[in-house]
């Protein structure tokens, strides 16, 4: 285990700013990241409002591991193994629905919605009333936390609270799920989940999102054919400062967008303009007079990221092989919000982001690319450099949580990136 | 039990309506973008749902309601330009440089035809190549609504876009249905 330990140390020298290609293909590594990250951390499942109702249920992932999100006949949120205790067929089949109980296709053992064995064929006959029931149900996460309508849960009882794993990520989260006006959770997933693969590693979205503001350029096409709802650039930003930041020891990283003075977001759909003009002078209301901010990408340690306004999403990097990831957006919306301002954003944020989404199409082009670059013998001796901001101290910012790496765009920092492989390694050591 | 009216087809119609849907095919292949664009009505509306997995019982939520859900696309003749528009950068990285695309389009079916409009069901089949050896194979249903704009001439002012896939088995949705 020392050697593994030395071997990882070398791997990722976050001293020298450099990080082995060998962590973005290696199906080792890839194999002890299910075990040390995926088993043991917060993973985000769903939301509520995808199962309102008794006997709701969503089916999602954690890590390579298909989970029930299910809410049961009292109400109760439940998040289980979909798998069947007797041969570990999938006792659900389906993307979501609603059902008194889970059934085995293969032998027929049944569930409730709470996960609970109620049905064995031949249970008499067959297993002459010996087997206890109580003790094969489905298995469930250890820690299920709803956090503001959000799900999330994780398979490790000592694993921290969601609240305190969050930290100071707290804040940027809120971003994605209180209503625009400031009111606790008023957001709700819209119907329709983008998933799809493609051939990265998960790593890449996640380091993405934590922040990498440096690939600005990569799209400039999409700049240039102006899809941003005021007609210019891809989305709102002119005005705003921008701010990136890492939280040591988490591994999250975040980004705030701060708006100076006048609001002008959504000029070309004025009825969303409207919405947010209202919605913020309602914001301001509740917290005082400080300046609009609005969430920018983020990613929560592991594989779960945000982008708070343009678009308003949830990114999930769902790994499949140390060479492939099953990507999965959920876009979010203001419960409250009028359908027709509804109607505008959705139809925004697909266009910005998702396998159809002009700007997300060519990271996807990217990582892809990156990740092939990830395999050669002579390739794989050379690291990739983490250096962009390297040293670089910033004071912190009264307006919002985490240490500040970035606080400009015109100089980006891989500080959040540099704090997410951190966690990365930490965990793959063991510690805590 | 269904009748299959075969007695009804115009066959001068159908036959209009395949040379369009032909030549529209041709010139996205020979990425002729902007002349495409010219096939569209100002008002058109262009979906692609997505499909969920579900039971039986639950039919009528396989397929995402454009409207109110989220689609694979969702577009109007704005964000088509849009997307034309970024092709053309040069710089778009995911159609830089260009896939090799072709378009086989089959099964025609019109009905509903009045003198001004016509609807027409198809069935796809595309071959995208990318780069070296990246190959996607898109398959699945449309739905076209198409307006006479002249006795020659028609455009498409909605088409409704069924890919037989629930996960998308592709990197990205780069090219135009």
């Amino acid at each position: 285990m020392d050697a593994l330990k030395h071997s990882l140390q070398e791997m990722v020298d976050l001293k020298r700013g450099m990080i082995s290609r060998k962590l973005f293909s290696d199906p080792d590594l890839y194999q002890l990241e299910q075990e040390k990250i995926f088993a043991r951390n917060w993973l985000f499942v769903g939301h509520e409002s995808l199962i309102p109702s008794p006997g709701d249920f969503f089916t999602s992932y954690m890590g390579e591991e298909s989970v029930i999100l299910a809410r049961d006949k009292a109400g109760k949120i439940h998040v289980m193994l979909n798998s069947c205790r007797h041969r570990g067929t999938r006792v659900c089949r389906y993307d979501q629905g609603n059902t008194a109980a889970f059934y085995c296709s293969y032998h027929g053992w049944s569930y409730d919605t709470a996960g609970r064995l109620i049905g064995v064929p031949h249970y008499q006959e067959g297993y002459e009333g010996q087997l206890d029931r109580s003790r094969w149900g489905l298995i469930e996460v250890a820690q299920l936390a709803n956090y503001k309508g959000s799900i999330w849960a994780t398979w490790d009882a000592s694993a921290p609270s969601f609240l305190d794993y969050l930290g100071g990520m707290k804040f940027y989260l809120d971003l994605a799920l209180d209503s625009s006006d400031g009111g606790e959770g008023g957001s709700e997933v819209i119907g329709g989940i983008q998933k799809w693969i493609v051939a990265s590693n998960w790593k890449f979205g996640a380091e993405n999102f934590c922040v990498d503001h440096y690939h600005n350029p990569s799209h400039r096409s999409v700049d240039l054919a102006a899809i941003g709802p005021s007609g210019k650039g891809r989305r709102d930003i002119e005005g705003m400062r921008i701010i990136d930041v890492t939280f040591p020891g988490l591994g999250h990283g975040a980004c705030a967008r701060i708006s100076g003075g006048d609001l002008a977001v959504f000029a070309n759909y004025p009825p969303v303009a409207h919405y947010f003009k209202r919605a913020y002078a309602e914001r301001q209301r509740h917290h005082g007079d400080r300046p609009a901010i609005w969430g920018g990408p983020g990613t929560i340690f592991p594989n779960a990221s945000l982008q708070g306004f343009q678009p308003r999403t949830i990114a999930l990097w769902h790994p499949r092989g140390p060479l492939q990831t099953e990507i999965w957006r959920f876009y979010l919306v203001d419960r409250e919000a009028p359908e027709e301002v509804k109607n505008i954003l959705r139809r925004y944020f697909v266009r910005y982001a998702g396998p159809s989404g002009m700007t997300e199409q060519d990271d996807m082009e990217n990582w892809r690319t990156a990740t092939e670059a990830t395999r050669g013998v002579i390739a794989s001796r050379y690291p990739f450099n983490y250096q962009l901001g390297f040293g670089r101290q910033l004071p912190s910012d009264p307006l919002i949580p985490g240490v500040v790496v970035m606080q400009d765009l015109s100089a980006p920092s891989e500080g959040a990136q540099r704090g997410f492989y951190a966690r990365w390694l930490q965990l793959m050591n063991n510690g805590d | 039990m269904p009748s299959i009216p075969t007695k009804a087809i115009d066959i001068d119609l159908l036959k209009e309506v395949e040379q369009f849907l032909f030549h529209e095919a041709e010139l996205l292949d020979e990425r002729r973008f902007d002349d495409w664009l010219e096939l569209l009505t100002d008002d058109v509306q262009y979906v692609m749902p997505i499909s969920r997995s579900v039971s039986a019982a639950a039919r009528g939520s396989e397929i995402t309601h454009a409207g109110r859900e989220v689609c694979w696309f969702d577009d109007d003749k704005t964000t088509l330009a849009q997307r034309v528009r970024q092709i053309n950068t040069g710089e778009h990285w995911a159609e830089e440089p260009a896939s090799r695309v072709c378009r086989l389009i089959t099964n025609v079916q019109i009905s509903a035809p009045s003198a001004s409009e016509v609807t027409a069901r198809d069935r796809f089949l595309i071959y995208q190549n990318r780069l070296e050896t990246d190959q996607t194979f898109f398959v699945g249903r449309r739905e076209s609504l198409l307006r006479r704009v002249d006795e020659r001439r028609l455009q498409i002012a909605r088409r409704t876009i069924w890919l037989s896939q629930s996960v998308l088995l592709a990197q990205n949705l780069s090219i135009f249905f």
